[in-house]
């Protein structure tokens, strides 16, 4: 483990929380709060640490891919520690253990909340709430790439680390200018939203986090009600831009490099969009009787299915009084996630399209034991090494899961709420159902089962290998 | 700049190296997906798995929109058939390694009629610069600028040299002499020298001169060594063959030592005036039945690294040739460079350095244009000669009151036939050739060495 280039990177990390910490003060300025001044301790905290851990400059640059992963891992934790700070010094949310939950469901785009009113906090403590989401959305370290020249070839270690999706493949040659277009893209569709929110009556402070939330995919509302309190045409374009943000950013690369043909022809994207269609499809159909007009039951039918499949977690309704098939299309959906290169968390469309054709080849095999059969996406053959880590991914991702609902199982509480909570913090949703479904919050639980759920998170949202890999006694030895 | 470099073997690597920190895009080809994979760990470049020669794959590469494709595959005919293809789909330049010796006499009609922009040959390369090394043995290297009018000779200090111990700015007056010190390597690092700088023993010093004037310099600090006669080139590749053929030309006696008989065939039917012994290299008793003991020039030129440097180094210790080691796959350059090799050749660095040359003249600055490019210990310095195309802030203003960015150093002005070494007094013209050293930086244009 090359240590000193792991503090070195999370000093530059540190440097950029202080300047990201500086937004939520200036909006405590504006709407003149004593909060604002706790984002402004902190961003001095953050700024003097990060310059202590950048002036001992690193004795080796190399990076591998396990300092690639440590650095990544660590330097989420890191940025949720300082990040938490703010919360508590203003008195928002006074325990230190909610105040780091919070900001990890903020960071890792989860939206799961420990507040059981969120309509009390200043308006910077929600503003700072809802920009984690969109720091985290895209990653923070794809967002220093585009910005710093950090260190030549081997920044591709970091990206694999951070980005979502079975194999990372670069826009264009240079990892900055990737960088460069994924934020530019991501900054443009929170523009669009921004303005059309705006335009249809929403406040400018709610249309923003409201914003954030959406694209980053992450979930925090600032009403209890989250989405529901707003009028039908700003829930539908929330609807769209949540749909869109778990569209793969390789297709609007495609669109905005004019070669359409090939953005729609992305097999990913096509059974996405055919899930969702289904999807809520069977919810309309399912739910007819609850809502007085078929356009009300499409929207929430919709605005559901969007929010879950794409892992945000903005609700306009309580889905936790649908029938028994309805919840159960959203767990499945849950898992599947959106896809590989947006910023939505879950299994992936396309690792769960993998997996059903390695299924339906092993099943082939059995009536042909001979054949020699290639899996294929896009009309690609997917490599082997491809295969092998989704096969791992999933059973990492299953174990991880019996283990975590087994050790938050000793709060005595029922077991969907135990299990949907722990699939919500694993795939970055936010609500689950029974205790902590859309109208309720994660609070029920101890300080214990709290820490479970946050390490699920990062593991989450980092795609497992990072985070498991701090766990292992070999990452830390010597070279 | 876009660049789609086809073929990653151990020049397409290097390339990949370099280009990709001198900030090109670069998108790779090759049909093993592990050597893809492994270069998109190493560096930051895009890499698809296909064949270069398809052209599909190619327009995946962004074929329409790069600006230089470049082929290095092993395969001659396939980098030829990669550029027509490539240059039928977009309007890039190309480049094409072409090695085999039947083509070897056609790369000017092949580069005219299919529109390559160049044909390297790695083999062909590297012995000239072999053979200009057997032409003046009391250097290590020999770099030529300005077509052959002034050199870049490097020379190691010895124990026991008048020129331990000197300083610089004494160097005129002890020995009279008419060159112009550029650089010293010492260990790991790259000086250019001041006044005040100090030779020690080991020591590699580069000088820029015309030809006479560094053989009375080599004679006065007691180098000098006359042409070798003889040479024995042991290992049957196509760098033996094209040295070969250029050591007899300038009629020099050539024994080649192969273990193939089939090789030893052909040679022989190419090379009639060359001698052609078929057997080990790596036997003693045949190397001294061939004379090494009293050869004046050694070159090993097998395919394995490791028997080369053994057998320069045995060669080293039984004779008082010249010996020269081909080195083209390991890279354990800090070792290498204690070992008492002689000369180290490193095709695939020739290679990169000679593309290197070109991307750099298609920056296209209408002031000047790179002719030359060397690079020294690993890249850390750089000599460049460029051809002054333009009136510009450096041309017509005496050389003392340019502002020069640290650790540059202008070596040699070219002036229709005439070499002059350049005083604080002396001014650049347009149609110049200037002979730059820089070090710790990269440039593309004269303009970029001078500072703010």
């Amino acid at each position: 483990m090359n240590y000193s280039i792991v503090l070195y990177i999370l000093g530059f990390i540190l440097k950029f929380e202080g300047a990201f910490l500086l937004l939520p003060a200036l909006v405590g300025l504006i709407y003149r709060e004593n909060e604002g001044f706790a984002y402004i301790i902190i961003a001095a905290v953050c700024f003097l640490t990060g310059f202590i851990l950048n002036l001992k400059k690193p004795a080796s640059r190399s990076l591998y891919t396990r300092e690639g992963f440590v650095t990544v891992a660590f330097s989420w934790i890191v940025m949720s520690i300082f990040g938490a700070l703010p919360f508590v010094i203003s008195g928002d949310i006074p325990s230190y253990i909610d105040a780091l939950f919070e900001t990890i469901s903020g960071f890792t785009t989860t939206g799961s909340s420990i507040l059981t009113d969120v309509e009390v906090l200043s308006h910077a403590g929600l503003f700072w709430r809802s920009f984690t989401h969109w720091v985290g959305g895209m990653g923070v370290f794809v967002f220093i790439m585009a910005i710093l020249p950090l260190m030549g070839g081997s920044t591709m270690n970091l990206m694999k680390a951070e980005s979502p999706g079975p194999s990372v493949s670069k826009l264009v040659p240079r990892v900055k200018d990737t960088a460069k277009i994924l934020y530019g893209i991501y900054i443009a569709i929170t523009f669009c939203e921004l303005f059309l929110l705006c335009i249809f009556g929403m406040p400018l402070f709610d249309a923003l986090t409201t914003s954030f939330g959406t694209v980053g995919t992450g979930g925090f509302g600032i009403k209890n009600s989250s989405i529901a309190g707003y009028s039908p045409a700003i829930q539908n374009i929330v609807t769209v831009f949540m749909i869109l943000s778990g569209v793969n950013y390789s297709v609007y690369f495609c669109l905005l490099s004019k070669r359409v043909k090939e953005a729609f022809k992305l097999e990913e994207v096509r059974w996405y969009f055919l899930i969702i269609l289904i999807c809520a499809g069977m919810i309309i159909l399912n739910t007819r009787s609850l809502y007085p007009s078929l356009e009300e039951t499409a929207r929430h039918a919709f605005f559901q299915v969007g929010s879950i499949i794409t892992t945000t977690g903005f609700a306009t309704t309580d889905f936790d009084l649908w029938p028994s098939l309805s919840k159960t299309i959203l767990v499945t959906l849950m898992f599947i996630g959106a896809c590989a290169g947006s910023t939505g968390g879950g299994i992936k469309v396309s690792r769960v399209v993998i997996l059903f054709k390695t299924i339906r080849k092993e099943l082939s095999l059995v009536i042909h034991p001979r054949e020699v059969r290639k899996i294929r996406m896009d009309s690609h053959v997917v490599e082997h090494d491809t295969l092998r880590s989704v096969n791992v991914f999933l059973a990492i991702y299953f174990v991880l899961m019996i283990v975590s609902t087994l050790l938050i199982s000793v709060d005595e509480l029922d077991f969907t709420s135990n299990f949907t909570a722990v699939v919500s913090a694993i795939n970055n949703i936010g609500p689950g159902l029974e205790l902590v479904g859309p109208t309720c919050n994660f609070s029920v639980f101890s300080a214990f089962s709290k820490f479970v759920l946050m390490f699920d998170m990062l593991a989450g949202r980092l795609e497992l290998f990072p985070m498991m890999i701090l766990l292992m006694p070999n990452t830390w030895k010597k070279r | 700049m876009d660049i789609i470099i086809v073929g990653c073997g151990k020049v397409g690597h290097t390339l990949v190296e370099q280009l990709s920190s001198e900030d090109h895009n670069i998108v790779v080809i090759d049909e093993n997906p592990n050597k893809i994979q492994y270069l998109t760990e190493k560096f930051d470049v895009i890499s698809i798995v296909g064949n270069g020669i398809n052209h599909e794959t190619l327009i995946d590469a962004g074929i329409e929109t790069a600006d230089l494709l470049i082929a290095v595959t092993g395969d001659d005919e396939k980098n030829l058939l990669c550029c027509v293809v490539a240059k039928k789909t977009g309007h890039c330049n190309t480049i094409a390694r072409v090695r085999n010796p039947i083509y070897n006499g056609e790369i000017d009609f092949l580069k005219k009629e299919f529109g390559l922009a160049m044909i390297i040959n790695p083999e062909q390369t590297a012995a000239s610069e072999i053979s200009r090394i057997f032409q003046f043995p009391a250097a290590i290297r020999v770099d030529s600028f300005a077509k052959g009018h002034v050199e870049l000779l490097h020379f190691k200090i010895d124990a026991g040299s008048p020129l331990v111990g000197l300083k610089l700015l004494n160097l005129h007056s002890s020995f009279h002499t008419n060159v112009l010190v550029c650089t010293v390597i010492r260990g790991d690092e790259v000086i250019i020298p001041n006044g005040a700088f100090e030779f020690k023993e080991n020591d590699i010093v580069s000088i820029a001169s015309q030809r006479h004037n560094a053989i009375s310099f080599f004679r006065k600090i007691g180098i000098m060594k006359t042409k070798v006669g003889n040479a024995i080139l042991a290992g049957g590749g196509k760098i033996s063959y094209y040295l070969a053929r250029t050591l007899l030309q300038s009629g020099i006696r050539v024994t080649i030592i192969d273990i193939s008989h089939d090789r030893c065939d052909h040679l022989c039917s190419l090379l009639p005036e060359a001698t052609i012994i078929c057997g080990d290299a790596t036997d003693q008793d045949l190397l001294s039945q061939e004379g090494l003991e009293n050869a004046q020039g050694f070159a090993a030129l097998t395919g394995l690294d490791e028997e080369n440097i053994l057998l320069s180094l045995y060669a080293n210790k039984v004779s008082k040739a010249k010996t020269v080691t081909k080195i083209n796959r390991i890279t354990f350059s800090s070792v290498i460079n204690e070992l008492d090799l002689g000369s180290t050749i490193y095709p695939r660095i020739i290679t990169a350095d000679y593309i290197l040359k070109y991307v750099r003249s298609m920056n296209n600055s209408k002031d000047s244009n790179v002719e030359t490019l060397y690079k020294m210990a690993n890249g850390k310095a750089e000599a460049l000669e460029f051809i002054i195309k333009a009136d510009s802030e450096i041309t017509g203003t005496p050389l003392q009151n340019l502002h020069f960015r640290p650790n540059t150093l202008i070596c040699c002005i070219y002036r229709g036939g005439q070499v002059i070494l350049p005083s604080g007094q002396d001014i650049i013209q347009r149609g110049d050739s200037v002979l730059v050293v820089i070090s710790g930086y990269r440039i593309s244009d004269i303009l970029e060495t001078l500072g703010d």
